[in-house]
Formats: structure tokens, C-alpha cells, sequence
């Protein structure tokens, strides 16, 4: 029953209700994909037995008649959310051993809506990354290729493992978390859906932190639809976190009509970068079109700072984590490398826990945070943001979303930019000025390369508008036509 | 935090001397106060003292991965309480940073503190010193913070042990300008400071169990000189030891700079065993604390209604009593001062005061039965007198029934055996004698007996004294002792 | 600002990493390339900008104060790497 693992959440939850098959058949069919695809390497912990236990579970559920909104539907965990008594690692060697006595609130909310872990996905290490190269447990190769290649190419960072899982149908849907494109840039590369709530939206209890006021927890699946129908159970009102937002969540599923007649679309001319790769601005012009035909009315808006979104998320981002990660010093669990004093065992044990970028992150932060540079580096990247946020603010008056490419390419290859951090970073062009803002960003999957390999847009919203970034998402999502399977290439 | 060393105090106080001549001592203070929360500053766990290890700990304030601060709303009224007490400013909106540092009572790697926006801005306190003169001290600042664990390291012979059961629990720091000249102020600021923060109730001020707590900052100079380099001496935990403190570090420091030395900022820790400060090692290297607003948090913000509830909410604080009682009782600055201490005290007198002769009581109070009670190491609220029987001698004394020194064998008697004065006086025939006629009959029969200092008492006068033992003798120390005085001095002509 | 071998010393001392002497000057030079290219914020004058202090356009929520938590030693202490009747075991600090 391999065609199982082919549906989307919208149709494998038809299918339980209508008893077309089991959510035992569904998870056992997902768990032997999962068992056939380890080359692609994007679990770092198979839950099989817990999936079984929740599919049973469900079944019995789905017999009496009260089903959950998820019930039954298998999916991967970004391991960067805490799962009680499972291993969880944030893609670290300084995390090993590590089983949380708490569940993350996103999770424990996808647990009580019915949904089942089937594992816990690779990622690089405390989301520090763009390509899923810096994870202590090894990269994740996308299940993509280039046409006639057989160069192992990367699915994006840092939810890699999420991305490539969701891809080659190995979950029906998987969470990320995104700080500057981790979920967008990944989507986009591996030919999924993937958005990013607005700041607040999801709550980030449980979830390790990289940084407080980037990070959001946000759904990855194959299609626009399936995105809406996770982030519903997804997002919620958290006390125990002090920045989620007291605000209902929207049935976001009904407000997909697909009518985007009148909606204005602003296109923000700084997104056209010098060196943009001739089929990205294609593909912009091809996203483009199919909004207009659909209705939609084109806007040309600035959006002025956006050169400077890059270097400002390099300065706080690092901050914020260089002081979220003190926390990771051999005492209260993780990793302990023994020193001949305290100070010793802290800098040994995190030495030879972090990985290289996170290291090199960790230094950054802590400079641009030091005595003399605070007000040069941290001040200044905040008040470029606060810029930023307003370049937003202008533009959303004459504009209800943004259309933009997600990347600025294609998948590229495993170690094709691992030297040079800064074009590495440069991945992420399209998508920080979203987390800088805290506004929803959706990358949407809009069809094939000359090379065969995936090309995303990316649309983004008002605060709090998720609902209109899925109904214009799923227009272009249409016009694009279903992002073909990726040839499963990688199965033992 | 390193305040600006700023004080605007112009006089000076008493000089310590030197073989260079005199020397001002410069003391400034900031007092760590636990708030008289149940739960901690930015989680739920239990902020009780004693508990077994790690049993008060939340996931939170273990610094596990993943989590978060929600801040108690308790505290936060209490941080506006006091700064109210403080006469001080509050600020409705105030922001909290992270303090960065690895230690390992500090699970984070960093301190939630506020460093730029404080809750509570300047204020003052007045400090009372023995023999009527008061001095004030400008209060800089308050602001809430997390304290951090406790180590153990006298367990095993390589490890240390850490409990977290104080990490998270809700501190206000008091930070007071240098406005302190001598060990003997800076122990009555604390204690003021302390009868404030017990009279609110915002904290209890048990410096033993480490509830309150002060780090001293102590330099010397010349007087009229530059103010001189300061050392901080951290977590002192009684006020007898802030006093020996001060004048360790002050002499330490007055010897070094006479012997041609100079005083290099550093932090000290006072070892109340030997009785002297000396530096602590762990804090040498420079530290770079990398403040930053914490971004797991939103500005802290306030309306006038929430200032107002509290404002309204206000008990009489310990100025205003004491000027109250010396209005409406009109008592001494010294007795008010003494009773308005503890606010247990100061309601103690108020009952036994009511409706009775005040100065009679507070004369009572503070001298007869506070002097037993410090005797025997007891608090106001462990007397074995209560208000109520105290009130009644003191009404036993005035309409005369007995007299002050069958008043102090009536209250030996309550202490040790309890009982009611009233009673008391009754079945044991203690009442004063009054009967001028039975008085009468006892000086003629001393006069009688006594004839060779009858004739002396008339050259000397002050053998009076005698006559008057001998009649209270004769009247098994009930008679009146005014009466006896009169009767005496008329039978005896002089 | 450039940074430089000791600067890395000092800055990996503050962040407890432990850089072992060949691979300080490999990091200043990667540091000074970051620093380099995030200098282009100067291009934008924030003379009349504030720091952005809170993502989301809302008041910070207060708790009750209730005891909802703790009464856990066993799980709070249970991913230590070394500990002891509920404690966690550092090697010996000096104060």
C-alpha cells in the first residue's frame, strides 16, 4: 500500500474517516519508507513503536467516532522540539543523552489534536545553518537530484531533515522552526510548502532556543493546504511563554476559498539583487502572472533596508544565541568533558560539543554583546530592524502581501559552499527581512528547474495574516501544478 | 550594579584616625531583599527556604532547554511597594536584561536582571542614630532580579554540590547612594531599611536565612579629598558583621595608602571567624557582564490604577509613627524611636497604651519589659506578658493601687508564672498602702525607735532615705512611697 | 574594528570555549571578515531610531502568585552527567 505514503494530510484524513484504510496501515506504510530511505540520512531518531502505539490509539478513536482534527496522521519532528523521554539533540554532540522530562507546547499540541511522531528529524546543529551540513549527526541529502547527476545535493537548512522527509514522503507532514528561512529556504529547495508564523503566533515552550525573537515554530508539508491545516492545531495561546500571543487561532482551512480577485500584490524591487540568477527572476515573473490571472492586482512598492537585513540578522541573531547556549555547560545534562577545574569543564565540554559555525556564532555574539561594542553592533542591527519593520509598514498601505523568489537558487551541492560562511548566509537573502520584522512568510513550491530541481516563492503577509498568505499561496500552488515526486532514488 | 559615584552628602562624619592625619570613610550599600513571594521571581516553583535539594526547582529555573520566564505579579507589586516605602520614584515602565556570566549556581549562564530601566527609580530613607541626630541617605535605585543557587563545597574532597533550590527566586536590589561616614551608620541604614521593608511586608528581613542580605562598598579619603577607590564587600548577612566590615576594610585601606600602596577595585568577602574582608579569587578577571534586554521578555509596563491599589494598600510606615506617637502620646524621640523598631512593638505599646496614662506605659514598655525581653534573647511576639497585662499594671500603678516597685514583683510574677495582675495583686495583698493613718502609726513608731538619727536627719537630710526604707519595711513595702515622703518630711520638720 | 588573536582569546574565554593556540589567528580572520561586512550598516544613519524592544505589539503578561511547580527533584536532576542525593556535582569551585 505504498500510495499511502503519497497522499496529503487533506486526503489520508478523508481516507481514516472514510475507513478506506487504518491509521495503523497508514503509520506501518510510512515506517517502512522511513526504513528503506536512511541514505538520505534525516532522522536522527526513528519512533516507530511510539507512531504504532498512537495509531492504535487513533483507530480506536476513529471506530467510536471522536476523532481528533489530526487523528492518525503520521508525522517528523524537527529535533529541535523537546519530546518527553525521546532523545533530543537540537543536532548537537553537546545535547547527547539528552531526553527531556517535557514536552514542547507545538508538539504536545499536535499529540492531543492525534496526530503520532514517527521520529525525530536532522537538522543543523541549534538551527545554525542553511544547508543541514553543520548537524553532529551528518548532512541530509536531498531526495532531489539534477537531472542525470548523481551529486548528493543538500535539501536547505536548517530544517533539512523536515524538508527532505516531507519530500520524499517518508512523514505526511513535518514541523521546522525558521529564525531567518529555516523552514521557507528548505521548502523551497526540496519542492515542499513551509511557512513561517507571524512572531508569536506559535508558542516556543519546549522548543531549544537558538534566538528568543527570531525563532517560530511553523508546519512543512506538500502542499499549501496541508501547511494550513497543521499551523491550526499548531498555534495556540501559551502562558508559559511570554511572547506568544493571546489571540484566537483562525480555522485557517475555510478561509482558503481560492479567490484572490482584487488582492493587491506588492513586488519589492530591492528583491531584485544584483547577480539573481536569470531563472529565479523567471520564476518571479511566472508568479507574477499567475496572480494576475487569478485577479490579483500587481503593486510595485521599496522596501529601502533590505540590503541591510543580512548583516543586521548576523549581529542578533548570534547575540541572542551566544547567550541562549551559555546554558549548554556539561552540569544539568548533555555532554561533560572533565577539566582539572570548573572552568576547565565548561570550556572543554563546550568545545567539543558545538560544532564549527556554532562556535564561530557563539564568538560573534559574545563580541558584538562586549564592553565598547554593544551600542556599534547590537544597538545599531536593532535599530536597523526597527527601520526595516517600518519599510514593511510603508509598503503593506499600498500592498496586502509581498511576492518574492524564497532563494537565490536551486539546491546546491553537499560541500560546494561550506568555506566561505558569508555565501552561505547569502541563502538566506530573501527570507530574514521576514524574521526581522516578525511578520508570516510561506514559501510555496512553483515548479521545476531546467536541471529538474525545485524552485519555491515566497509570499509575505501582514501580521497575523496567515489566512490570506494560504488562500494567495494555493493560487500559485495550482498554477504551478503539483511538484512531481522526486524519483526515489535513495531506496535500499 | 557600579552606580556613579555620586553622593550629595556635604557633612562629614566622625574621622578614623591615621599616622597621616584623619580619614573619611565614604560607605554606599545594595541590599539583596527576597521578596515574601510563595512562588519564584519567573517560575512557579516554591520560593520557601529549606527544602530538601533541588525539590523547589522547576524545569524553568533549571535552565533546561526550550524554556521560558513569565513574571509573578506579586513581586512586581512588591517591587512598587517598597520603592512607595522608599518615597521613591516608580517607573511604569521598565525593561529586564540578561546579566551573562558561567557559574555554577547560575543554571542560564546569565542572571535575569534590569540594568538600563529600573522599576523603581531614586527615593530616600531617614536613618535615626542614638542621641537624636538623623541623617538621610539617597536611595539610587530598586529593581527585581533572580538570585541564583547555592554551592556546596565542603561535601566531597574534589566535587561541589549545587542545589538550585534559590535560583529564580525574586530579589529586589536597594541601591543607596554613598551616603554613609561610619560602620555605625551603615548598621543603622541597614536597619532602618530592614524595619521599612518588615513594615510593608515585602520582605521579612531574616538576615540568618539569608533573606536579606548587603554588599558594602567602602573606600577612604582625605577629608575634603577626592573620593577614593572603592572595594565591594559582598553578601554580608548581619548587621553586626556589616559594622566590623566597615572598619576592617576601612583601616585595611587607610593602612595601604599610608604605606605609600594604592587601593585596587576589588571584590571581598568578609570571614566573620577572623573578622577581617579578603579578596575572592573567582571574581578577579575583569568581568564583562554583556548586559542586553532579555528578548524571552516584554517591557514591563503599568498603569496609575495598579500604582494607586498598591499606594492604598499602605500600612503607617516607621517615620510616621514615630512622629504620630510623639504628637498624640507625647512620647521622647528615644521611646517613640525604640517602639516604632518592629511593627510588632510599635502595635504592642498602642494596645497597652489605650485609654491609660502613654508616657506611664511607654516608660513600662520600653524599660521594664523590652530590657527582659532582650535579656533573654526574645521578640515581641514570644512575651510571656501580653499587651493586655501589661496594660493592666500600667492601670494597677495609676489609679494607685500599687506602687512602681510592687509593679515590677506584680510583672516578675506574670512573666514567670502568667496570670492576671489585677488578680494577682488581690490574692497575694499586694495593694499599696494608702491609709495615711496606718502610715501615720508606722513613721511614729521609726521615729520613735530611732531618736539619735532623728537629730541627725535634721543636719543631713538626705538620711531621709533611711527613714523612708525603714517605714517601708515596717509596712511590708506597700505603703505609698509619696505619702511616706510627705508624712516623713512634716513629722520630721524638715 | 578589527580583531585579533587576543581578542579571540579573550572573547572565547568570556563564552567558556576552549580555542587551542593554531586555531586563534584562523578565527580572527574569519571574525574580521563578518565584521567587515556587516560595517556596511553605518551606510544608514539611526541617529532618530529606536532599538526595536519587542516583536510583538503587546504588554507583558503577569502570573498568579501560586506554587505550580517544582516538587521534582528526581526529573530536574535525572540528564545529569554527575550528581549526588539530588545534587548536581561540579568539579570543586574555589571562592
Amino acid at each position: 500500500m505504498s500510495d499511502l505514503t503519497g497522499l496529503t494530510i487533506a486526503e489520508a484524513r478523508d481516507g481514516l474517516r472514510k475507513k478506506a484504510f487504518s491509521a495503523r496501515e497508514l503509520t506501518d506504510a510510512h515506517i517502512k519508507a522511513i526504513e528503506k530511505a536512511r541514505a538520505l540520512n534525516a532522522f536522527v531518531t526513528e519512533t516507530p513503536e511510539l507512531a504504532r502505539a498512537g495509531a492504535a490509539e487513533s483507530d480506536k478513536r476513529l471506530a467510536a467516532g471522536s476523532a481528533r482534527a489530526l487523528e492518525g496522521i503520521p508525522l517528523g519532528i524537527k529535533d529541535l522540539f523537546c519530546t518527553k523521554g525521546v532523545l533530543t539533540t537540537a543536532g548537537s554532540h553537546i545535547l547527547d543523552g539528552f531526553k527531556p522530562p517535557y514536552e514542547s507546547t507545538v508538539t504536545r499540541n499536535l499529540w492531543d489534536a492525534g496526530a503520532t511522531m514517527l521520529g525525530k528529524l536532522n537538522m543543523d546543529e541549534f538551527a545554525m545553518g542553511s544547508s543541514n551540513e553543520t548537524s553532529y549527526y551528518k548532512p541530509v541529502i536531498n531526495p532531489w537530484r539534477r537531472k542525470g547527476s548523481n551529486t548528493p545535493l543538500v535539501p536547505g537548512g536548517s530544517s533539512g531533515g523536515s524538508a527532505a522527509s516531507v519530500a520524499a514522503r517518508l512523514v505526511l507532514g513535518a514541523t521546522g522552526t525558521d529564525t531567518g528561512g529555516s523552514i521557507r529556504q528548505p521548502a523551497a529547495v526540496t519542492g515542499i510548502a513551509g511557512i513561517k508564523p507571524t512572531y508569536g503566533r506559535c508558542s516556543r515552550w519546549g522548543i531549544v532556543a537558538f534566538a528568543s525573537s527570531l525563532d517560530q515554530a511553523g508546519p512543512m508539508a506538500r502542499t499549501v493546504r496541508d501547511c494550513a491545516i497543521m499551523l491550526k492545531t499548531m498555534a495556540s495561546h501559551d502562558p508559559m511563554d511570554s511572547t506568544s500571543v493571546d489571540m484566537p487561532v483562525p480555522d485557517y482551512e475555510t478561509a482558503m476559498t481560492g479567490n484572490v480577485k482584487g488582492l493587491r500584490v506588492g513586488i519589492p524591487k530591492e528583491y531584485r539583487i544584483d547577480g539573481m540568477p536569470a531563472e529565479i527572476e523567471a520564476l518571479w515573473q511566472k508568479g507574477i502572472e499567475w496572480l494576475k490571472a487569478a485577479g490579483a492586482e500587481i503593486v510595485d512598492v521599496s522596501l529601502p533596508h533590505t540590503k541591510y537585513a543580512l548583516p543586521a540578522y548576523y549581529i542578533v541573531a548570534p547575540a541572542e544565541a551566544s547567550s541562549n547556549l551559555a546554558r549548554y555547560d556539561g552540569v544539568r545534562f548533555g555532554l561533560r568533558v572533565p577539566g582539572k577545574d570548573i572552568t576547565s569543564m565548561y570550556e572543554n565540554t563546550r568545545a567539543a560539543g558545538f560544532g564549527r559555525e556554532v562556535q564561530r556564532r557563539i564568538l560573534i555574539g559574545t563580541y558584538v554583546l562586549s564592553a565598547g561594542y554593544y551600542d556599534a553592533y547590537y544597538i545599531k542591527a536593532q535599530k536597523l530592524r526597527t527601520l526595516i519593520a517600518r519599510d514593511f509598514d510603508e509598503a503593506y498601505k499600498k500592498c496586502d502581501l509581498l511576492l518574492t523568489p524564497t532563494a537565490p537558487g536551486p539546491a546546491f551541492g553537499i560541500g560546494e559552499k561550506t568555506d566561505d560562511p558569508i555565501s552561505m548566509y547569502l541563502n538566506d537573502v530573501f527570507t530574514v527581512t521576514v524574521n526581522l520584522a516578525g511578520l508570516p512568510g510561506i514559501s510555496v513550491p512553483a515548479g521545476l528547474n531546467s536541471e529538474g530541481l525545485p524552485l519555491g516563492l515566497q509570499l509575505i503577509g501582514k501580521a497575523f495574516d496567515e489566512a490570506t498568505l494560504f488562500r494567495a499561496g494555493e493560487v500559485i500552488e495550482k498554477a504551478a501544478g503539483m511538484t512531481p515526486r522526486p524519483q526515489a532514488w535513495w531506496e535500499v | 550594579m557600579n552606580t556613579a559615584f555620586i553622593t550629595s552628602r556635604t557633612d562629614t562624619g566622625p574621622l578614623l584616625d591615621g599616622a597621616t592625619g584623619k580619614w573619611e570613610v565614604v560607605i554606599g550599600m545594595e541590599v539583596h531583599a527576597q521578596v515574601t513571594s510563595k512562588a519564584k521571581l519567573f517560575s512557579g516553583a516554591s520560593a520557601e527556604f529549606g527544602a530538601d535539594p533541588n525539590a523547589h526547582v522547576s524545569f524553568v529555573d533549571a535552565a533546561m532547554p526550550g524554556m521560558l520566564p513569565v513574571i509573578n505579579r506579586f513581586c512586581v507589586e512588591q517591587a512598587v511597594k517598597t520603592g512607595l516605602g522608599l518615597k521613591a520614584t516608580i517607573n511604569k515602565r521598565s525593561t529586564f536584561d540578561r546579566k551573562n556570566y558561567f557559574y555554577p549556581d547560575l543554571p542560564a549562564g546569565y542572571q535575569i536582571s534590569q540594568y538600563k530601566e529600573p522599576i523603581v527609580g531614586e527615593g530616600v530613607v531617614i536613618v535615626d542614630m542614638p542621641g537624636g541626630k538623623s541623617f538621610t541617605v539617597e536611595i539610587e535605585r530598586l529593581h527585581l532580579e533572580q538570585d541564583a543557587g547555592k554551592s556546596l563545597h565542603d561535601q566531597h574532597p574534589d566535587q561541589s554540590y549545587v542545589d538550585l533550590n534559590r535560583s529564580g527566586v525574586a530579589l529586589m536590589e536597594i541601591v543607596s547612594r554613598p551616603d554613609l561616614r561610619s560602620s555605625e551608620e551603615a548598621a543603622a541604614y541597614l536597619k532602618k531599611l530592614r524595619a521599612i521593608l518588615r513594615y510593608l511586608g515585602t520582605c521579612d528581613g531574616n538576615m540568618d536565612e539569608g533573606s536579606m542580605r548587603a554588599d558594602v562598598n567602602v573606600s577612604v579619603r582625605k577629608p575634603g579629598g577626592k573620593l577614593g577607590t572603592r572595594c565591594e564587600i559582598k553578601n554580608v548577612n548581619s548587621m553586626r558583621f556589616v559594622a566590623a566590615a566597615v572598619e576592617y576594610e576601612a583601616r585595611r585601606q587607610i593602612d595601604i595608602i599610608e604605606g605609600g600602596g594604592t587601593i585596587h577595585q576589588e571584590t571581598r568577602l568578609f570571614d566573620s571567624k577572623k573578622n577581617e574582608t579578603r579578596s575572592m579569587r573567582s571574581k578577579e578577571e575583569a568581568h564583562d557582564y554583556r548586559y542586553f534586554p532579555d528578548p524571552d521578555l516584554l517591557p514591563l509596563e503599568f498603569d496609575d490604577a495598579f500604582v494607586g491599589r498598591i499606594k492604598a494598600s499602605l500600612p503607617e510606615l516607621p517615620d510616621d509613627k514615630k512622629d504620630r506617637f510623639m504628637r498624640e502620646y507625647g512620647l521622647s524621640l528615644y521611646d517613640a524611636g525604640v517602639l516604632i523598631a518592629e511593627r510588632e512593638s510599635a502595635a504592642f505599646f498602642e494596645e497597652v497604651a489605650k485609654g491609660r496614662d502613654a508616657k506611664l506605659a511607654a516608660n513600662w514598655v520600653v524599660n521594664e519589659l523590652f530590657g527582659r525581653l532582650n535579656k533573654e534573647g526574645l521578640s515581641i511576639t514570644q512575651s510571656p506578658v501580653s499587651a493586655a497585662a501589661m496594660g493592666s499594671v500600667v492601670s494597677l500603678i495609676s489609679d494607685g493601687t500599687i506602687s512602681g516597685k510592687i509593679a515590677k514583683d506584680v510583672f516578675e510574677i506574670v512573666w514567670s508564672e502568667g496570670g492576671d495582675p489585677r488578680a494577682i495583686v488581690e490574692t497575694r495583698g499586694l495593694k499599696q498602702v494608702t491609709d495615711t493613718g496606718a502610715i501615720e502609726a508606722a513613721v511614729d513608731k521609726v521615729i520613735a525607735a530611732n531618736p539619735q538619727k532623728v537629730e541627725q536627719v535634721k543636719a543631713k537630710p538626705t538620711m531621709m532615705g533611711w527613714f523612708v526604707g525603714q517605714v517601708m519595711q515596717a509596712t511590708g513595702g506597700k505603703a505609698n512611697p509619696q505619702a511616706v515622703n510627705e508624712i516623713l518630711k512634716k513629722k520630721l520638720g524638715i | 574594528m578589527s580583531v585579533d588573536k587576543n581578542t579571540v582569546r579573550r572573547v572565547a574565554k568570556l563564552a567558556r570555549i576552549a580555542f587551542p593556540e593554531e586555531r586563534l589567528e584562523p578565527m580572527a580572520g574569519e571574525l574580521n571578515r563578518l565584521l567587515a561586512w556587516v560595517e556596511q550598516l553605518n551606510e544608514v544613519d539611526t541617529s532618530t531610531v529606536e532599538p526595536m524592544t519587542s516583536v510583538v505589539k503587546m504588554s507583558l503578561k503577569m502570573r498568579d502568585d501560586v506554587v505550580s511547580d517544582g516538587g521534582q527533584a528526581e526529573a530536574v536532576t535525572k540528564n545529569a552527567p554527575l550528581g549526588e542525593d539530588h545534587y548536581f556535582a561540579v568539579p570543586k569551585v574555589v571562592e
